[in-house]
This record gives C-alpha cells, sequence and structure tokens, in this order.
C-alpha cells in the first residue's frame, strides 16, 4: 500500500465514520437522553431519502429536495412520538423494541404503496461532483467532503445541544426524574416532542446525503438502524463524545479490515469489533448514567 | 388433625394447580388433534404448518425462560436455532455423500444421534456466546447478543461447503432410531412431545430454587449478590439450557422442512422469537406457545389475503405492545377472572 | 341477402347459439388447470417478484385466461424470500390446491427448499428466473424446467465477450456468498486473462475503500456480480469515484437492468452486460411484449418480465400441442422438450437438463433518442450457450 492510498483509505475510514455517527445522531439523542430504544430511526432515514429524491426529481433542485427531505422526516418523527411512542418513555426497553418493529413493518408497506417497489433515482447535485487533491496524488471526491463536513457540524450542534445548552439540561432532567423537572416548570412533553424532532431531523439528514451515493428503495433504512445500534452501544448509551468516537474508530478499522482482511471476516468485523469492546468494556466506551 | 388439614390444604392446593394448569393442558390436547381434524377436513398441508408452529413454540419457550424469568432480552436464539439446525444438516450431507467430517466423523442421518448432538453443540456455543454476553447488561446485552447472532448469519452465509446462502438440501431419509422420520404425523407427534417435555422441564426449572434465584436476579440483582449468591452463574446455566433447547428445535426444524439456509436464523428471525415470547405473555412458561401459534399463523393468513400483509402485521404487533401488557395469555386470564368475579358477584 | 322468414333466422340464430355454447361448453368440460405462483413479492427484492407476476400475467391476459385452450387458476403466493415461507405456500398449493405446475420462482434458495417436495408430488416446475447448478446438474429432473438462464451463464457470457476483445486483465468483484463465487467459476470458463478477486459484504452500502484499492490496482476493466441494491449502490460509487471513463466496468447479464438503470441514471452510461434479451430486439414476439407491457404497466420490462412472459407462452404453446391435457403428464413432459413457440428472444430451444439453449448478446448503456438511460444492444457474444452442468445430468425416464 503506497502512502497516497493509505492516505486515500484513512479519508475514507474518516469518512465512513463521520457518516455512521450521522447516521446515528438521531438515535444517540433519543435512546441516550431519553431512554427510549427508537428502531422506527432506519425507517425516518429512507423517509427522508424518499421524500429528497421525490421533489429533487420533481424540481430538479438537489437543495430543495434536501430542504422537504429533512423537514418531512422531522415531521414524521414528531407524528410518530405524539401518537404512539409517547406512551412508550416509561415503558420497558422490550416493549419499546417491539412496538417500534412493528411499526417499520406498517411503514415498510406504506411507502411501498406509495411510491411503488422499484428504487429510486436521486442523481448527484452538479455542484458538488468535482474532486479536491487533498494530498498529493489523492483527488477525493467533494461531495464526500460535504457528508464530512455534515456529520462534524452535527457532532458539534448535538454535543452542544446535549451538554451545554438550557434545553438539553431540561431534557436531561426530564428524561431522570419527569415529575421534578415538570414541577420545576419544564415542560417535559414538549421538550420531548421537539427532541424528538431533532433528532428524526437529523437521520432525514443522513438519509438525504446517503441518496445519492445509495440505492434508495424499500428497506435501505435497515443495514443503517444496525450499524447506528452498534455505534451507540460501542459508544457508550447517552454519551455523544462515545457515539462519535465509536463512529470513527468503527469506520476506520472497517475500512482497512475490507481491504486487508479475507472476505469471511470481512463482513463480521463490525460485530466482532462490537463483541471485543463490550467484553472489555461491558457498558461501552464512555459510561454517562450511573 | 394435621392430617386432615394437609389433606384439605393438598386439595386447595390441586384445586390451584388445576385452574392454573387446564388451559395448557387443554392447548396441548388442541395441538394433539390437530393430525386428526386436518385429516377430517382434508387439508394434510395443515400438519405441516402446525409443525413449524410447534417448532417455533419450543425455541420460544426456551428464550422465555431467558427473557421472561431472566430478564435478559437475547437477540441470538435465532443464531443458536441455526446452529442446531446446521448440525443436523451438515451430518446428513455427510452421511448422503459419504464423507468424513473433519476427516474422522461419519455423517449419519439417524436423528437419535444428530438432535443429541445438535443439542449438545448448541449448549456449549451458548456457554461460550453467554460468558462474553453476561458481562453486559439491559440495551448492551442485547447489541452483543445480536452482535453474536450476525456473526453466525454471515459465517453460514459464506460457507460455501455447505450450500450458504442457497441453503443446505436434506437428501438423505433422515431416520429416528431405525423408524423414517418424515413421515409428517409421526414426526409430528414427536415435535409435539418434545415441546411438552420443555414445557414440563421449563416449568420445573422456574418453580424450583434455580428457578426463585434466576427470576429473583431478573429483579433486582443487588439484593441477590447481597445474600452471597453470584447471579451471574444462575444466568449463565439458564442461558445454557435456553440455547441448547433453542438448538434441539434447529434440528427439529431440518428435519421437518429437509432443507436448512442462513435465512432460518437472520435478526429478524430472533426478533420474531422474542416476540412471540411477548405475544404470548412473557410471565407464563406456556405462553410463547400461544404467542407462536398467533403469530405464525396470523401472518400466514395475512399472506393470503394481499401482499401488502406487513401493514396489518404491524398493526397488530403495536396494538398487541400497547394494550396488552402481559400478552394474549394475561388478557385472556383477566378476561377468565373478569368473568369469573362477574358470576360470583 | 335479408333473411326475411323469421323462422329461418331463429334457426340460424338457435344454430349459432347451439354451436358457440358447445364450443364453450368442450373448454369448460375440462376443469381448469391449476398454476401456483410462488415469489418474492415484499421486502427490498419485491420488485424482482412484481415484475416476474407482471410479466406472467401478461401472457396469460393476452391469451385470454387461457393456456392450450383450457381455463387457468392461478394461486399467487408471496415467500418474502424466505425458504421456510416458500416451502408453506408450496404445501398448501400442491396438497390443498391440487396445482399441476408451480412456477413463479426468483430465488435459489426458496426454489432448492421447495424442488423435492414439488417433483416427489408429480407436479411440474417452470422457473421463470430461478437457476441454480444443482437442478441443471446432479438433481435435474424430467419435471423441471428453466425457461430462463442457469445461474453461471451470465457471467459465462460477459467472460465470452471480454475474451474476444482480449481485455488482458479484470478486476472481479462479488458479494462472499456461493452465489458470487459460481459467478466468478463461470468467468473463470471462458476468459483467461488475469483476474483479481475481491469479494465484499453483503448487502454492503459502501465501497469507497474497495474502489480506493481498485483505483491503485489500475485494471484494464472491471467486471462486478451486484445484484439488487447492491449493484446501484456499487455503479453509482464507481462514476462517483471519478472512474466511470478511465476503466471500463462489465457486469453480468440481468444484474443491472430496468429495475436498476432508472435509479442509477447518468452513472450506468458505459456499462457494458450481456444480455439473453433486450427491449430493443426487433423479432415480432418481441416488440408485441414490450408494447404490450409499457401499455398495461406504464414502464419499459426487464429481462425477468421477458422469460415470465415466455414461460405462460410456452405453457401456452405445448399445451395447446397436447390440446391441454396436462393430465397426460408424459405427453406434456415430451412436449414441453420439444416446445415450438415464439420467444421473445427469438431463438429458443431446450438442453437435455431442461435448461434453455440460447443466444446472448452485448449491450451497452447509453441514452435513447427520448433521453431515457437504457442498454442498446451492440450486437451477438455467443450463439447457442450451454450451461456448464449438463454433464451431470443423468435424467431418468419417465
Amino acid at each position: 500500500m503506497t502512502v497516497a492510498l493509505f492516505v486515500e483509505q484513512l479519508m475514507n475510514g474518516v469518512q465512513f465514520g463521520v457518516t455512521l455517527f450521522l447516521m446515528s445522531a438521531g438515535l444517540t439523542l433519543v435512546f441516550g437522553i431519553m431512554n427510549m430504544i427508537n428502531l422506527t430511526h432506519g425507517t425516518i432515514y429512507m423517509a427522508g431519502a424518499f421524500v429528497a429524491a421525490t421533489v429533487a426529481h420533481a424540481t430538479g433542485s438537489f437543495l430543495l429536495g434536501l430542504v422537504s427531505g429533512v423537514s418531512g422526516a422531522a415531521l414524521l418523527g414528531l407524528g410518530l412520538e405524539a401518537v404512539i411512542l409517547r406512551r412508550f418513555y416509561a415503558r420497558s426497553h422490550l416493549d419499546q423494541v417491539l412496538v417500534t418493529f412493528g411499526l417499520i413493518l406498517v411503514f415498510s408497506d406504506l411507502f411501498r404503496m406509495i411510491w411503488g417497489p422499484v428504487a429510486l433515482s436521486m442523481p448527484m447535485p452538479q455542484a458538488l461532483s468535482g474532486f479536491v487533491a487533498i494530498f498529493p496524488g489523492v483527488d477525493y471526491p467533494v461531495y464526500r467532503l460535504v457528508i464530512l463536513l455534515a456529520g462534524l457540524a452535527v457532532a458539534v450542534a448535538l454535543y452542544f445541544l446535549v451538554s451545554h445548552s438550557r434545553a438539553g439540561m431540561w431534557v436531561r432532567a426530564g428524561s431522570s426524574d419527569r415529575q421534578t423537572a415538570q414541577a420545576l416548570g419544564v415542560n417535559v412533553r414538549l421538550l420531548f416532542g421537539g427532541v424528538f424532532a431533532v433528532g428524526s431531523a437529523f437521520a432525514g439528514l443522513a438519509g438525504v446525503m446517503a441518496a445519492p451515493l445509495t440505492a434508495v428503495q424499500i428497506g435501505m433504512g435497515d443495514p443503517v438502524l444496525i450499524l447506528a445500534l452498534v455505534v451507540t452501544v460501542v459508544g457508550g448509551v447517552g454519551s455523544i463524545r462515545g457515539a462519535f468516537l465509536a463512529a470513527l474508530m468503527i469506520g476506520i478499522i472497517d475500512t482497512f479490515g475490507r481491504v486487508l482482511l479475507p472476505a469471511a471476516l470481512g463482513s463480521m468485523l463490525i460485530f466482532i469489533l462490537m463483541a471485543v469492546i463490550l467484553a472489555l468494556r461491558p457498558r461501552g466506551l464512555f459510561v454517562v448514567h450511573g | 388433625m394435621d392430617n386432615a388439614i394437609a389433606s384439605s390444604n393438598l386439595g386447595i392446593e390441586n384445586a390451584a394447580n388445576f385452574r392454573r394448569l387446564w388451559p395448557v393442558c387443554a392447548l396441548l390436547l388442541l395441538l394433539a388433534l390437530v393430525p386428526v381434524i386436518s385429516t377430517l377436513i382434508g387439508a394434510p398441508f395443515l400438519i405441516r404448518v402446525f409443525t413449524r408452529v410447534i417448532t417455533f413454540a419450543i425455541a420460544a419457550v426456551a428464550l422465555n425462560l431467558v427473557v421472561g424469568f431472566g430478564g435478559l432480552i437475547s437477540m441470538l436464539h435465532a443464531g443458536l436455532f441455526g446452529i442446531g439446525a446446521y448440525v443436523v444438516g451438515i451430518l446428513a450431507q455427510h452421511d448422503f455423500n459419504n464423507e468424513l467430517l473433519f476427516h474422522f466423523l461419519p455423517g449419519t442421518s439417524d436423528l437419535a444421534i444428530a438432535l443429541p448432538a445438535a443439542f449438545i453443540i448448541t449448549m456449549l456455543a451458548s456457554a461460550i456466546f453467554g460468558i462474553i454476553s453476561l458481562r453486559t447488561s439491559g440495551a448492551y446485552f442485547i447489541m452483543i447478543t445480536l452482535a453474536f447472532n450476525q456473526m453466525l448469519y454471515y459465517f453460514f452465509v459464506s460457507l460455501q461447503k455447505y450450500g450458504g446462502d442457497d441453503g443446505l438440501q436434506v437428501l438423505s431419509a433422515t431416520t429416528i432410531a431405525g423408524f423414517d422420520s418424515t413421515s409428517r404425523i409421526p414426526f409430528y407427534y414427536i415435535c409435539l412431545a418434545i415441546l411438552t417435555f420443555t414445557l414440563l422441564f421449563v416449568s420445573r426449572l422456574v418453580e424450583s430454587r434455580f428457578g426463585l434465584v434466576l427470576r429473583a436476579s431478573s429483579q433486582n440483582e443487588r439484593r441477590v449478590i447481597a445474600i452471597g449468591i453470584s447471579p451471574l452463574r444462575y444466568k449463565l446455566v439458564a442461558f445454557m439450557i435456553s440455547g441448547a433447547i433453542a438448538g434441539l428445535a434447529g434440528g427439529l426444524w431440518t428435519n421437518g422442512q429437509q432443507f436448512v439456509s442462513p435465512a432460518d436464523m437472520s435478526w429478524i428471525r430472533s426478533g420474531d422469537f422474542v416476540l412471540m415470547a411477548v405475544l404470548g405473555g412473557t410471565s407464563f412458561v406456556a405462553g410463547p406457545v400461544v404467542g407462536a401459534a398467533a403469530f405464525l399463523l396470523i401472518e400466514f393468513t395475512f399472506a393470503l389475503w394481499t401482499t401488502y400483509w406487513q401493514l396489518p402485521f404491524g398493526l397488530l404487533i403495536v396494538f398487541v405492545v400497547v394494550a396488552l401488557k402481559h400478552g394474549l395469555v394475561g388478557a385472556g386470564r383477566d378476561a377468565l377472572a373478569k368473568l369469573r368475579w362477574k358470576q360470583h358477584g | 341477402m335479408i333473411i326475411e322468414k323469421t323462422a329461418t333466422r331463429n334457426w340460424l340464430v338457435g344454430s349459432l347459439i347451439a354451436a358457440l355454447t358447445s364450443l364453450g361448453a368442450h373448454a369448460q368440460s375440462q376443469s381448469p388447470i391449476k398454476i401456483g405462483f410462488v415469489s418474492t413479492l415484499s421486502g427490498p427484492s419485491g420488485v424482482l417478484g412484481q415484475e416476474v407476476s407482471d410479466g406472467f400475467k401478461l401472457a396469460l391476459k393476452k391469451s385470454n385466461g387461457l393456456l392450450g385452450g383450457r381455463v387457468v387458476q392461478v394461486t399467487y403466493g408471496d415467500d418474502k424470500g424466505a425458504p421456510d415461507v416458500g416451502r408453506q405456500l408450496v404445501d398448501k398449493m400442491v396438497e390443498s390446491d391440487g396445482v399441476q405446475i408451480v412456477t413463479g420462482f426468483v430465488f435459489s434458495n426458496v426454489l432448492l427448499a421447495v424442488s423435492k417436495p414439488i417433483l416427489d408430488s408429480g407436479a411440474f416446475i417452470i422457473s421463470p428466473v430461478a437457476g441454480p447448478s444443482q437442478l441443471a446438474g446432479k438433481q435435474c429432473h424430467p419435471h423441471f424446467f428453466s425457461v430462463a438462464w442457469q445461474n453461471d451463464t451470465i457471467t459465462e457470457s460477459i467472460a465470452v465477450e471480454m475474451a474476444k476483445q482480449k481485455v488482458p486483465n479484470t478486476y472481479f468483484m462479488a458479494p462472499n456468498y456461493p452465489g458470487g463465487r459460481d459467478q466468478l467459476a463461470g468467468l473463470k470458463r471462458y476468459y483467461k486473462g488475469d483476474i483479481t478477486e475481491v469479494f465484499t459484504s453483503f448487502g454492503q452500502l459502501d465501497y469507497s475503500a474497495e474502489i480506493a484499492a481498485l483505483r491503485a490496482k489500475n485494471p484494464a476493466s472491471v467486471l462486478f456480480f451486484y445484484p439488487g441494491g447492491m449493484g446501484i449502490n456499487f455503479v453509482k460509487q464507481f462514476a462517483q469515484a471519478g472512474l466511470q471513463s478511465k476503466i471500463p466496468l462489465y457486469t453480468s447479464a440481468n444484474t443491472i437492468d430496468q429495475t436498476a438503470l432508472p435509479a442509477i441514471g447518468d452513472a450506468a452510461l458505459g456499462l457494458s452486460s450481456s444480455a439473453l434479451w433486450s427491449e430493443g430486439f426487433d423479432n415480432a414476439a418481441s416488440k408485441e411484449f414490450t408494447a404490450e407491457f409499457e401499455k398495461e404497466y406504464k414502464r419499459v420490462p426487464s429481462g425477468f418480465a421477458a422469460t415470465a412472459y415466455d414461460a405462460a407462452r410456452i405453457l401456452d404453446a405445448t399445451l395447446t400441442s397436447i390440446h391441454g391435457n396436462i393430465e397426460d403428464k408424459k405427453a406434456f413432459r415430451t412436449a414441453m422438450e420439444s416446445a415450438k413457440f415464439e420467444s421473445v428472444r427469438g431463438r429458443f430451444k431446450f438442453n437435455s437438463n431442461h435448461f434453455p439453449i440460447q443466444n446472448f448478446y452485448l449491450t451497452k448503456v447509453e441514452k435513447n433518442a427520448k433521453g431515457e438511460v437504457v442498454a442498446a444492444v451492440k450486437g451477438l457474444i455467443d450463439e447457442d450457450h450451454t450451461d456448464a452442468y449438463v454433464g451431470e445430468c443423468k435424467m431418468a425416464a419417465e
């Protein structure tokens, strides 16, 4: 492996890691802060991509597609939270897993009824399809750099939102002791709904960003959901920093593993990693909740 | 005097036992009548449908030992089911092709050897996975078991020699101690017998001291440690037993389907098993039997009506989780209790 | 001459009615032919089952719901891509519904799970897509027919073309499962240049690492076998990495077809593939099929729909030649083996293992007059291509 190739693969690993973080940001927020396992995360990701592809196709504008995809995802999340999921904050993880699993099935068929079974087209936005020489001999796609920047922006925003903002404090208070928080004047119901909408917006953003690079079809969210769960858990539930570092680590190791290791190991690598880390640190890399 | 009290207490105890047990007995009796009814109405394929139900029910009952009574939500059981299934399938293939496994073991199509082998090998695998996984708890336990399940899945997908993703056909005539085990009705009753033994064994286990410690650990681990018992050992043994029975169910599966493929051990299947346990009611040993029957029959029926079967099925799952906190068995029991209360004023 | 006499007119009308009724009665005096249709209609691969089902239905519609002049009763079932679900459906169809023919199979694992029970019951299997090597070779059976292709031939055909073009070396990529490895075996049978083998994870989303390694190796060509969503991902990312115009890209037949091309768009331009059928064919049967399919379903058909259409058409031709008498299984089998029908592929005949001997053509993806991205036919690659497993087939006489 030449130096140039090494740098390129490193870039690929970092970008994959950041993409993983982008995909898991919404899940980490909802799971980590509100202690709810939300398996519809993959469906909301898919909704972002589908809405964006439809709007972009109709208007010819990627930007319009982006905006509508993100808002569509946020609306879907808000709707789900208001109608069903808000009853589940206090219920066990098992119940949350099962109800969101049922919702995955429902939306899978709803999407198929609306859009049909064929994959949608989402062309790469013309302005972002060039290359940038990040290293002598390595021309890196602009679009992937944009994803990288988007993921970093989301990481920073999330970190400040959760740890350093008043809203984040209210949310954490509301999730650890709802009644006291309410007694202190925090509108927990509104807050949780808002957080859920923000988490869904992040999922939708990830879906829209991935759309030009991947197949926009029913079921596109399932592998993403698993990866997001892996990242969240390896990082330590509740820790944004943990999720980010876990995502980067997994992204880099998986990228190099796929090109250096034999094929059979390559497909299992992410899971082997997770098992090893959890065996050594049973509560993830960064333990947050006591 | 003491004898009178003792015997009257025994009478009360027997009555209570009867009230608790008659639903399960009725259920097993109904299942035993399936081949008779199916043949009478001229739909023998229903026997195969119910063989599938019973096989999954065995796995779900085994899973519920750790989910309902151990408080451990395992997403690994489809993988363990798959290990047992592949043990039987691989042994049959080696027998059919007359080649030695690992250069020294002969294959076999005799379930009397293959099923115990599936049981033991899956128990060993459960021990290994369990020792690592049980270091974690809660959501982490769900995820690490999911990870192991996926590892098993991808392992079997890439296993060229045994069909990989295309699956492994059982081409030899499988037998059980000389009798043809592919014969539909006898095999159905074998599966039903194994289900019955499993229910008996698990309920005995749950009521025993072992079960007591297990259930206590699932509710409050700190207290159990405080009285000097190590919960990990109990959870591990429960996990091993649960996994071994799931592997046994897998072995039955391969014989019934005459085919096994990695699709039988996907994480979605693991989720289905958990769903079956919850649907039936995780606090009841026989709950998963009801859950498995309901799940599979509803899935089959919906799919016959429409290709958009996931919509009503998903809504049903949502409804059950939202409304029925103790599953179908719990709902049934509550309904009966209300009825009895109304009758007795 | 105007028939004025009422009596004569009544007599004429009466006879006409009697004649028509007796014709109809003849068709109805035989009970309907029962066909079981098991395909993958839901899930991410549901689009393939949809294609197969639409193609089959179109052919039935064309012959007014009759095959061989006899009414046909089709029971549809969704196997969801799961072998055991397929088995359950087949059990019901064969035992309860009494189907005489089972068709619709897209995936090899489902077909392998159900082949023995169906064939043991005496029914026929007509596969419109799935073609595992087991059924072409060691497990070939007098009642099994594939009207599609043996799985390996889709890569064998493009390998023939690459050998013809004297491509010096190739970078082969496929998912790590026996299907992918079978395609590699197919490649090696006909292409003798240098091959770099890369296997990736099944269902992998991101190929940037593999593409970077590929670019560093700088091969003369890339041949990939990525069906479904994987293919869409790979081609999009290959183009996005700037390699579309730099390294010739090849793929096997029916891998990147009309179910994937619209989703990939311009990124697929220049992709070379082999094909056993294309919507651009100009034989009469194909033109009629394509026009009617577009009219009925508002989209361009794929190779899957074409072979499913052929399946129904060959059944019609076979049954017509034996007067609809599928109950005579020996006659049906013999008639199928030598069936003469107008395939959308032009030439079609069965090999001794009941798999097709057919031509493969070269296609290249380009934009047509309407600006749509299509795979345009460029010429013939291989005439009367046979599969590699026919030698292993020792078909039992009935």
